[in-house]
């Protein structure tokens, strides 16, 4: 066990490890790019969506079910089954890990659009705002944290799933572990594990920084 | 009311509201809310009267009937355009918790486009008029007491200076000493600014309290009876009216009518400098009005704790049982708690000043009241 550690220590803390086309700098770069893609292009779909329902109410039960089923789906499987329909590319990879972080953030905005209550948004309407006046200047806002929460919880999704880029030989922090398991280089597996799940960590502690300095008034 | 005819600022006719599932909320409902006055809508819950309400800033459409205000029908504007022009205060003042205290008060202001100085600088004014600090602007709403919040609610209403406002419970949510305050100062504001107030409430008494003109609502969105309080309480039209006003009607009418023109008789009394002996030489009966030096009432001289003093000593210093000087402003019930409370058994009267005029008893209150009904 003690052997282990330090095997792991000295992977992750040797200069060569970390240089060249497939060092661990270049493959952290690759795996956030990955999920950062993935989480933009997932929140670009999710929050429209998220907004609409709880600004209106309208088709809750669809998307709440819709989000649920999302969930549901094994994110090898929809690698596999997009890899099998398209080819060998990038696609695969992307559609598996936006479905899985589409969500989430769904689930989220709507969960802090409700959240709002019902007399502020009938001040805002009594006020004269328009319906987008009260989405924006309104809801939004008040909405934001658990927003923001659900963009969080779907980025250490995605960045903890990323590493499935690797099983379709692409690259990503995925590399070392799929090619650890290969060559039955168990310090490599854990050297991959470990730089993911710190990654998936740093973000998460970022993005929750953020969010306290954002919305540091609202504690009370 | 005399005289002259009453310009009707909003406009009920034959206004219905029946919602999809079935209940009727409003039914048929024809009526005036006269302008620059506060008429307060009360009734039990489920009467309709914040329906009532919510259909004249267009939060709610009838299903039949028209509504106008100042002339034109409310569906004439867009709702956003029209609402922006009609002040709206609710229950736990529904204020935005993300914004601060003064762009809270400037929402409509902003909305109208005024520009972020103009808008800022009358939120600021707006502080002052409802008696908050200036520093209270730069807090969030859950910063602030919920009687503060109420008040911010109220600013914000007043933010564009509508013509018109809407109150949907506005005190409903506060304890009934900051309650009592701010109806204080609804009234203070309204004596100053004039506006056309419809004020919903469940309260009776605050309804009395407020209203110019109340109109009480039934179950099943019936108006009953619409009138001014005092000949509500005097004239309840059936015995709906009668039951909701209360068992004690007779005391809310008697807090609505002041002393103006009540009779009032001399008192002997003297200056709180006399000696024992012009006291002695003032009595007429057991009790003495003592005043003091600005001429209003300091107490009631019992005579027989004279006895015995000696004739120089000073009145100054012994023992005097409360008086309160009462304005023709004040109440008939005041004045009859008065004669119930004072050991001489008469309400003392002052004038504005404050200087003592007289005193009245309870026969002539008993008189007035039963003038009224």
């Amino acid at each position: 066990m003690i052997d282990l550690l330090s095997q792991l220590a000295a992977w992750l803390t040797s200069s060569g490890q970390w240089a060249g086309p497939e060092g661990i700098a270049q493959r952290l770069l690759e795996h956030v790019q990955y999920s950062f893609l993935s989480t933009i292009v997932a929140a670009l779909i999710a929050l429209p969506i998220g907004l609409f329902i709880g600004h209106t109410g309208r088709g809750a039960f669809f998307a709440i079910n819709i989000s649920g089923f999302g969930r549901a789906l094994p994110t090898v499987g929809v690698v596999t089954l997009v890899f099998l329909a398209s080819g060998l590319s990038m696609t695969p990879v992307y559609v598996s890990l936006i479905a899985l972080a589409i969500p989430v953030i769904v689930t989220n905005t709507y969960a802090g659009m409700i959240a709002i209550e019902a007399d502020t948004k009938d001040a805002a309407r009594g006020m004269g705002m328009t319906g987008l006046q009260s989405l924006w200047r309104v809801e939004i806002p008040l909405a934001a944290p658990l927003i923001m929460t659900g963009l969080r919880l779907a980025a250490v999704q995605v960045i903890s799933t990323a590493t499935i880029a690797a099983y379709v030989s692409f690259g990503g922090l995925g590399r070392y572990i799929f090619d650890g398991l290969a060559q039955r280089d168990l310090t490599q597996v854990l050297g991959g594990a470990v730089l993911v799940a710190g990654l998936a960590v740093t973000v998460d502690l970022i993005l929750a920084g953020v969010n306290r300095v954002l919305f540091r008034h609202r504690l009370t | 009311m005399q005289n002259g005819k009453v310009v009707s600022m909003i406009r009920f006719d034959s206004v219905s509201k029946r919602f999809p599932n079935g209940t009727t909320a409003v039914d048929d409902l024809s009526v005036e809310f006269s302008e620059g006055g506060i008429t307060v809508l009360v009734g039990s819950s489920g009467c309709g009267k914040t329906t009532t309400l919510r259909m004249i800033n267009r939060l709610v459409d009838p299903t039949a009937g028209t509504i106008t205000l100042g002339g034109r029908d409310v569906r004439d504007l867009p709702a956003a355009r029209l609402r922006r022009g009609i002040g709206y205060v609710i229950q736990q003042a529904g204020l935005f918790p993300h914004r601060t205290v003064l762009d809270n008060i400037a929402t409509v202001p902003t909305l109208l486009g005024w520009g972020r100085r103009k808008a800022r600088a009358r939120a600021a004014e707006l502080l002052e008029v409802v008696g908050l600090p200036a520093d209270a602007g730069k807090r969030y709403p859950n910063q602030l007491s919920g009687g503060q919040q109420q008040r911010v609610g109220v600013a914000r209403a007043l933010a564009a200076d509508p013509p018109v406002l809407l109150m949907d419970e506005p005190f409903g949510a506060v304890d009934p000493v900051v309650r009592a305050l701010l109806q204080d100062e609804l009234i203070r504001l309204q004596a100053e600014l004039r506006k056309t107030i419809v004020f919903v409430t469940h309260d009776i008494d605050e309804a009395v309290r407020l209203g110019d003109q109340i109109a009480i609502f039934r179950t099943g969105g019936h108006m009953v009876q619409c009138a001014p309080p005092a000949e509500l309480l005097a004239r309840p039209a059936d015995d709906f009216v009668a039951g909701f006003l209360g068992s004690e009607r007779g005391l809310k009418l008697l807090s609505l009518v002041t002393l103006a023109g009540v009779p009032y008789e001399p008192v002997g009394s003297v200056r709180s400098t006399a000696t024992v002996k012009e006291a002695r030489d003032a009595a007429a009966g057991r009790w003495l009005l003592v005043v003091s030096p600005d001429g209003g009432p300091a107490g009631w001289l019992d005579t027989g704790a004279l006895e015995g003093l000696p004739g120089t000593s000073a009145v100054a210093g012994l023992a005097l049982a409360p008086a309160r000087g009462l304005r023709d402003s004040d109440s008939l019930l005041s004045a009859l708690n008065e004669t119930v409370s004072s050991p001489a058994g008469v309400a003392v009267r002052v004038d504005a000043a404050g200087v003592v005029t007289g005193v009245t008893g309870q026969d002539v209150l008993h008189a007035r009241q039963r003038s009224l009904t």
